[in-house]
């Protein structure tokens, strides 16, 4: 009897959860195959006929392809930020964890801190426009870097921490230089947490929304997030459009998911713990 | 081997070189570092990005004063409590069910964490619509069920819950995962004393699980509340604050003033923002860090 209650309560706790989270993005598919007239009802209902292609090109093609154009400024800044953060980050952990200085707990204060403060919006600007770098690319992807760097200092320093010391001070016997050994031995040997680094900053620069609204404004340099936000006016009579938007800029986190699920949650939940 | 240990000792080439640290440190200093400095004097000032004139502390004398600058603050550590609150609760149920011995428990993990990786902006537009007083998706759910449902978004004194609620749908995902990484390391031994003592499945919770995953606790309290604190694009794709300032924060208060051109005022609030993450977080962090060394 008591078996059969918790049974049921089980069932029932699994059969909210599923829907809860299952039913948004059933909703966002939905919403992307119906025509402008039976999305703008905004109601879960079956789409009446498949009108994906027609949203789809439609929305790839508006305002001289745009979203193309914003796919590309998401990837470049995607690749760009995490392949510096990756290398700038590892050269940190290694040395933090490695030797210790006077400078460490500075170091470490400044990790703490780049986590907690919230980065001051409008001096951001101001330094930025006085470097001739707002509004470009380039700056977006230092400021990327800057404000990623205390993650993946603390993702590197904990992975760091567990590689034996023999094998750098093998490499020290056979004469290595500080650069070979630091590429040649310590940065292959980091692979995993490298993987988990590259997934899990690459998830967040590709969603961020915030940083480039702020400091690359312009169509011209719109990311893939500023192009929801834009057309959120523009479509605002045609939510199929805004949805087919929304589920094509979902897919390229869904594939990060599928692959690489066990090096996210682990990236994560070790940062957190550790940080 | 005894060249290696002189030129180490002699510190010219170490095998771990200070200037790894150079690069980091230039571009963190530069783009993080020198701005925050800076932020502190520019919100002492009239500022038109080409001329600042210093007017002392005005810009915050106007923060605590005007209400609608009160209310944000206010709304700000209301949004961060509820969220870190609910997250810890719900995800710690959620861990609990997703380390027990239930059908579908990968693909149901999957699920919760996926919203985690989606985007922010993409999830409240898609939860605005779903929100909708009349037409959207939950209140025709709600009215099946016989209940009216409320103006998720439309209503003042809710908006900001809703948004809150949205936050947690979106972030509880992070939260399980850590509950969950703290709940499987617990040792086995504990649960299989206390089956032989007889102990009940909520007594195994309440003595076992609860108190031996504070750790996990720890990390989602000031991970969402320093998330909570600086929220800003969930709040901004789902009310701009409003309706009126019902759900503005101090996050999207520094995005207004911005877009108004009234940069020293926003500067201000970045530095409001800045001392209220200190002065709730540390002591936050410090008191959870405290019980856990007496564990």
């Amino acid at each position: 009897m008591r078996s059969r209650a918790s049974l049921l309560g089980g069932a029932i706790a699994l059969l909210v959860s599923l829907v809860v989270f299952v039913v948004p993005f059933a909703f966002i598919v939905l919403m992307a195959f119906k025509d402008r007239r039976q999305a703008n009802l905004l109601d879960f209902s079956w789409p009446n006929g498949v009108h994906l292609w027609d949203n789809l090109v439609t929305v790839v093609t508006t305002r001289n392809w745009m979203l193309v154009t914003a796919f590309i400024n998401s990837t470049i800044l995607t690749v760009v930020s995490v392949t510096l953060l990756v290398l700038l980050g590892a050269m940190v952990g290694f040395v933090l964890s490695r030797r210790k200085t006077r400078w460490n707990p500075l170091a470490e204060f400044l990790i703490l801190s780049g986590l907690m403060i919230p980065p001051a919006v409008v001096p951001t600007i101001w330094l930025l426009q006085g470097l001739q770098l707002f509004g470009t690319l380039s700056g977006m992807i230092l400021i990327e870097v800057a404000y990623n760097l205390p993650f993946t200092i603390i993702l590197y320093r904990a992975f760091i921490a567990t590689i034996p010391r023999d094998l750098d001070e093998a490499a020290i016997i056979d004469g290595g230089r500080p650069m070979d050994i630091f590429f040649k031995v310590i940065l292959p040997l980091l692979w995993p947490v490298t993987v988990t680094n590259i997934v899990v900053q690459s998830v967040g620069i590709f969603n961020d929304f915030t940083n480039p609204l702020y400091y690359l404004p312009g169509n011209a340099n719109a990311t893939v997030q500023l192009t929801l936000y834009n057309f959120q006016s523009q479509f605002n009579t045609a939510y199929n459009l805004l949805f087919t938007n929304i589920a094509l800029i979902t897919i390229p986190p869904l594939i990060v998911f599928l692959f690489f699920n066990r090096q996210i949650v682990a990236g994560m939940t070790a940062g957190a713990v550790k940080g | 081997m005894v060249t290696a240990i002189a030129s180490t000792a002699n510190g010219r080439r170490s095998p771990y070189p200070g200037w790894f640290f150079l690069p980091a440190a230039i571009v963190y200093g530069v783009f993080f570092l020198m701005p925050t400095f800076a932020s502190f004097y520019f919100s002492l000032t009239r500022w038109s990005l080409f001329e600042a004139s210093f007017i002392g502390l005005e810009n915050f004398i106007q923060f605590f004063r005007e209400p609608f600058l009160v209310k944000g603050l206010v709304n700000t550590v209301l949004y961060a409590a509820v969220t870190s609150g609910m997250k810890v609760v719900i995800g710690l149920l959620l861990a609990l069910m997703l380390t027990s011995q239930i059908m579908g428990r990968g693909l149901l993990r999957a699920l919760v964490f996926f919203p985690v990786l989606v985007s922010t902006i993409g999830v409240g537009i898609t939860f605005t619509v779903l929100m909708h007083p009349t037409k959207g998706a939950i209140n025709e759910g709600l009215s099946l069920l016989g209940i009216a449902g409320p103006g998720w978004l439309t209503d003042p004194s809710l908006a900001l819950f809703s948004v809150a609620l949205v936050d947690v749908w979106k972030g509880v995902g992070l939260a399980t995962v850590i509950y969950i990484a703290g709940i499987v390391a617990i040792p086995k031994d504990y649960y299989e004393a206390a089956r032989i003592d007889g102990g009940t499945k909520f007594q195994n919770f309440l003595y076992i699980t609860l108190p031996l995953s504070r750790p996990a606790t720890a990390t989602v309290i000031t991970l969402s509340f320093i998330g909570g604190l600086r929220t800003f694009d969930l709040i901004w794709a789902m009310t701009k604050g409003g309706p009126g300032f019902a759900s503005d924060t101090i996050a999207s208060v520094i995005y207004k003033q911005y877009q108004s051109g009234f940069f020293g005022l926003s500067t201000a609030g970045n530095v409001v923002l800045f001392i209220l993450i200190a002065v709730l977080v540390v002591p936050i962090t410090a008191v959870l860090n405290r019980r856990e060394g007496h564990q």
